[in-house]
C-alpha cells in the first residue's frame, strides 16, 4: 500500500544522505521524496512517497524514527489529510492546436506560465492523479518535457506535525 | 579557560572520563597528538593497524560498560577503522571514533589522505558528526558521549577537519555537563499496562522460555534477569550475545541457543507456549526458518529499540524500554501476584527439558589420540576457574568457547556476534587486559583468524598486557570447512592455507613467549604453566583434530526442531524422548 511520511529533520548537511541511505540499505522503496525548509530555519519538512506491506511500513518508520536527525514522524496515509503536487509541462504547439492544448489545460485547472511560438509550458498542482489524466490527455508526441515535484502533503483539522 | 581546538579534543575526553584512547597518528591528527603529547591524564594505547585500535576500545567497552574511544588519521586511517566501527554497531557497543579530516577549506577536492568518513561510516554508526567550528567541540563531544551510551548503544564518529584543531586559534573551554537533543529521547520505562499484560500471560505459560541476548549484558539487568528468572523456575537460554547474562552453571541454564545452540535450547524453543524474549534482536542466527520459528509460542518481547521489535518475528506483547526498569517492574509484579506459576505444568515441562538435555548434546569423543578443541576450552575453563574474560576470533573456535566455557558472569565473553569479525580477538583481548589488568585474559583464536590482526602482538609488549592466546589450530578455517563438508560435498575450496607460519618462533620474535601443543595430555600442564607467568603474553599454538566439527547444528533454512547432531550420538527420535 501507498504511504506519504511526512518527517520533521534536522536542518543539517547530510540529513538527506541520512534518509536516502536507509531506504537504499535496508531495500525499502522510495516513489518520491520532496524536501525545505520550514518556517523554523533550523528544520526541514521532507515528504517520502513510499509503499510496502504493513509490516514493511512499520520498519520504515521505525528505522526513520531511530535517525538521531529525525525529531518528528508520522504517516499522513493514516489520516485525513490533503496532498498535492506540482508538474511543469513543456508542449510542442502548432497555430492549429494551440487552443485546444489549452482549452483542455483549463479544464485540469492547469495556467500557461511561458509561451513561445513552438511551446508552451503549463504549470498544474493538483493529486498526482490528476496530473497522471492530464499528460494522457495530451497528445504523447507533443510533450517535450516533464517535471514533477514529486507529492507533498499536510493533514486536516487542527492537529499538525510541529515541535 | 582558553583552549585551542586540539587541547579542547584532549580535554573533553578527560571530562568525559575517558582513561584510554586507542589510536594511530597521521597527518590530520598531528595537532591532536601534540596535544596529548603535553598531557598526563589521558594515557593513548598506540596500536599497530586502526583495525587493532577499534576492536581494542570495542572490548574495553565490552568488558567495562565504558565507552571505548579510537583516533584515526583521515583517509586510510579512517577507513581501515571502518571494519571496527561496524563491529561495535552489529553488537551495539558504545565506542567514540574521532576521526581526523583533511582542512576544511580542501574538504571535497580530493585532497591527499581524503576519504568522506561521514558518507562511509554512516550506514555503521549510530550517528557522525562533522565538526565545522571550534567552538563546537566541546558539545559535539559530550553529544557524542550521550548517543553512544544511552538507548540502545552503539558508536559514533565525530569527524575533525584539522584546521579545527588549529594550535593557534583558541576559544573558552567549558565541557558540558548535560546535553539535550530535541530529536533524541530513547525510551526508558516500558509501558506500564503492557508490562501487566507480560507478566499475566507469563505466569498463565505451561511451557514457558525465556530467551535473553546481549541487550541484558548492555543494559546491567544481569541480577534482575536471574533474579526473576529464579523467582520463576523457568528455563532460560542465551544467544551467543547474551552469555553471562544468567549463570550458565546454574540449572535452570539450558545452555545457548541457535544454529550451535544446545538440543535441549532449541527444542525447548520450539516447544514453548510463552516466550520472554529480553533484549534480544531475533537474528538469523538464533531464529533459524522464520516459519518454523517457535509455532506454538506467544511472544513477550522487552527492548530499549522500537524497530527491534517485530522487524523479523511478530510478537504479541511488545515493551518497549530499559530493560533493567522494565525487570525490576515485572519482578515486583510476579511476586504481588496471586496467581503463581504451574507447578504441576513446570514439572512436566522440566521433566520433558531433562530428557532432551540427557541425549547430552555437547559430547565428544574424549579418547582421541587428537587434541579435540572442546577439551581445550574444557581445560580453558577448569584452569582460569572459570572466572577469565575470554576473547574470540570468529569460526569454530568461538562456537567451541560458547559451548564448553560456562559464564557465570556478564561481560566475561568478549566477541563479534553481529558482524562476525576475524582478526577482533587478540587487539580485543589487549582491551580487556588494560581494564583489568589483574584478570586473566584468555584470547580463543584460530590460526587463520589470528592472523588477521596479528601486528598487535607487537602493542601487547609496549604496553604490558600479558594476554593468553589459545590458538585451536586445526590447520583449516574450520567453519568454513564444515560448511563444505555438509554442503558442498567436501570440496574444500581455499578454506586452508599451504602454508602457516611457525607461532612459536613468531610469537618469540614479537618479545612473548610461544607454546607448540600436539598431545592431549600436554594440554592441561601447557594452560597452567601459562596463566602462571603473569607478567608475559603467551601463545600458546594447540595442534587439534582438524576433522572436529561443531555439533549441534541448524543447517541455514531449517528450524530448531530440525538439529544436526553429532554422528555418534545417532538422531534421537521422538519415541525415545516422548
Amino acid at each position: 500500500m501507498r504511504h506519504i511520511i511526512s518527517i520533521l529533520i534536522e536542518n543539517e548537511s547530510g540529513a538527506l544522505s541520512r534518509v536516502a541511505g536507509l531506504f537504499s540499505a535496508r531495500g525499502y522503496n522510495i516513489e518520491s521524496l520532496t524536501v525545505a525548509p520550514t518556517e523554523d530555519e533550523s528544520l526541514s519538512r521532507m515528504t517520502i512517497v513510499t509503499c510496502g506491506s504493513e509490516e514493511i511500513i512499520e520498519q520504515i518508520t521505525k528505522q526513520l524514527n531511530k535517525l538521531i536527525d529525525v525529531v518528528k514522524l508520522i504517516d499522513l496515509a493514516g489520516a485525513p489529510h490533503v496532498e498535492r503536487e506540482l508538474m511543469l509541462l513543456k508542449v510542442k504547439t502548432t497555430d492549429q492546436d494551440r487552443g485546444e492544448i489549452k482549452r483542455i489545460a483549463d479544464i485540469f485547472r492547469g495556467r500557461i506560465i511561458d509561451v513561445t511560438s513552438t511551446t508552451y509550458v503549463i504549470e498544474m498542482t493538483g493529486p498526482s492523479d490528476k496530473l497522471d489524466a492530464f499528460i494522457d490527455a495530451l497528445d504523447k508526441e507533443k510533450i517535450i518535457e516533464v517535471v514533477r515535484s514529486g507529492p507533498t502533503g499536510i493533514s486536516r483539522g487542527e492537529k499538525g506535525l510541529h515541535l | 579557560m582558553e583552549l585551542n581546538g586540539a587541547q579542547i579534543v584532549v580535554q573533553s575526553l578527560i571530562d568525559e572520563g575517558v582513561e584510554y584512547i586507542f589510536g594511530y597518528p597521521g597527518g590530520a591528527v598531528l595537532h591532536l597528538y601534540d596535544a596529548i603529547f603535553q598531557q598526563k591524564e589521558l594515557k593513548h594505547i598506540l596500536v599497530r593497524h586502526e583495525q587493532g585500535a577499534t576492536h581494542a576500545a570495542d572490548a574495553y567497552a565490552r568488558a567495562t560498560g565504558k565507552a571505548g574511544v579510537v583516533l584515526v588519521t583521515s583517509g586510510p586511517g579512517a577507513t581501515n577503522a571502518i571494519t571496527g566501527i561496524a563491529t561495535a554497531y552489529m553488537d551495539s557497543i558504545p565506542m567514540v571514533v574521532i576521526s581526523g579530516q583533511v582542512p576544511s577549506p580542501v574538504i571535497g577536492s580530493d585532497a591527499f589522505q581524503e576519504v568522506d568518513m561521514i558518507g562511509i561510516s554512516r550506514p555503521c554508526v549510530k550517528h557522525n558528526f562533522l565538526v565545522k567550528d571550534v567552538t563546537k567541540i566541546a558539545e559535539t563531544m559530550k553529544k557524542a558521549f550521550h548517543v553512544a551510551m544511552t538507548g540502545r548503544p552503539g558508536p559514533v564518529v565525530i569527524d575533525v577537519p584539522k584546521d579545527i584543531t588549529d594550535p593557534r586559534i583558541k576559544v573558552p573551554y567549558k565541557y558540558p555537563r548535560k546535553v539535550t537533543m530535541r530529536s533524541y529521547n530513547p525510551a526508558v520505562l516500558g509501558h506500564k499496562g503492557q508490562i501487566k499484560k507480560a507478566v499475566e500471560l507469563l505466569l498463565s505459560a505451561q511451557r514457558p522460555m525465556i530467551y535473553s541476548g546481549g541487550g541484558v549484558i548492555l543494559g546491567e539487568a544481569s541480577d534482575e534477569l536471574t533474579e526473576m528468572t529464579r523467582l520463576l523456575g523457568y528455563p532460560i537460554t542465551n544467544t551467543l550475545m547474551g552469555l553471562g547474562a544468567f549463570p550458565a552453571t546454574d540449572p535452570q541454564f539450558v545452555g545457548m541457543l541457535g544454529m550451535h545452540g544446545t538440543y535441549e535450547a532449541n527444542m525447548g524453543m520450539h516447544e514453548s507456549d510463552v516466550l520472554l524474549a529480553v533484549g534480544a534482536r531475533f537474528d538469523d542466527r538464533v531464529t533459524g526458518k522464520l516459519a518454523e520459528f517457535c509455532p506454538h509460542a506467544r511472544i513477550i518481547h522487552i527492548d530499549v529499540d522500537p524497530a527491534s521489535i517485530s522487524k523479523t518475528v511478530r510478537v504479541d506483547v511488545p515493551i518497549v524500554g530499559q530493560v533493567k526498569p522494565v525487570l525490576e517492574h515485572m519482578i515486583e509484579l510476579i511476586k504481588d501476584s496471586k496467581t503463581k506459576p504451574s507447578k504441576k505444568a513446570l514439572e512436566a515441562w522440566w521433566e520433558q527439558i531433562d530428557k532432551w538435555r540427557s541425549i547430552k548434546c555437547l559430547e565428544y569423543d574424549r579418547n582421541s589420540p587428537l587434541i579435540k578443541p572442546q577439551y581445550v576450552i574444557e581445560q580453558l575453563y577448569e584452569v582460569t576457574k572459570g572466572n577469565a574474560y575470554v576473547t574470540s576470533d570468529v569460526g569454530q573456535h568461538q562456537m567451541y568457547a560458547a559451548q564448553y566455557y560456562h559464564f557465570d558472569k556478564p561481560r566475561r565473553w568478549i566477541n563479534s556476534g553481529g558482524l562476525g569479525t576475524m582478526g577482533f580477538g587478540l587487539p580485543a583481548a589487549i582491551g580487556v587486559k588494560l581494564a583489568f589488568p589483574d584478570a586473566d585474559v584468555a584470547c580463543v583464536t584460530g590460526e587463520a583468524s589470528i592472523q588477521m590482526c596479528i601486528q598487535e602482538l607487537s602493542t601487547a609488549l609496549q604496553y604490558k598486557t600479558p594476554v593468553k592466546i589459545v590458538n585451536l589450530n586445526n590447520r583449516y578455517m574450520g567453519m568454513v570447512r564444515q560448511w563444505q563438508e555438509f554442503s558442498y560435498e567436501s570440496r574444500y575450496s581455499h578454506s586452508y592455507m599451504d602454508t602457516i607460519p611457525d607461532f612459536v618462533k613468531l610469537a618469540e620474535a614479537y618479545g612473548h613467549v610461544g607454546m607448540y601443543i600436539d598431545k592431549p595430555e600436554d594440554v592441561r600442564p601447557a594452560l597452567e604453566e601459562a596463566f602462571a607467568m603473569k607478567d608475559r603474553t603467551v601463545f600458546m599454538d594447540i595442534i587439534t583434530d582438524r576433522t572436529e566439527n561443531v555439533y549441534p547444528m541448524i543447517e541455514s533454512g531449517k528450524g530448531h526442531h530440525d538439529m544436526k547432531l553429532r554422528v555418534a550420538l545417532g538422531t534421537p527420535t521422538d519415541r525415545e524422548l516422548a
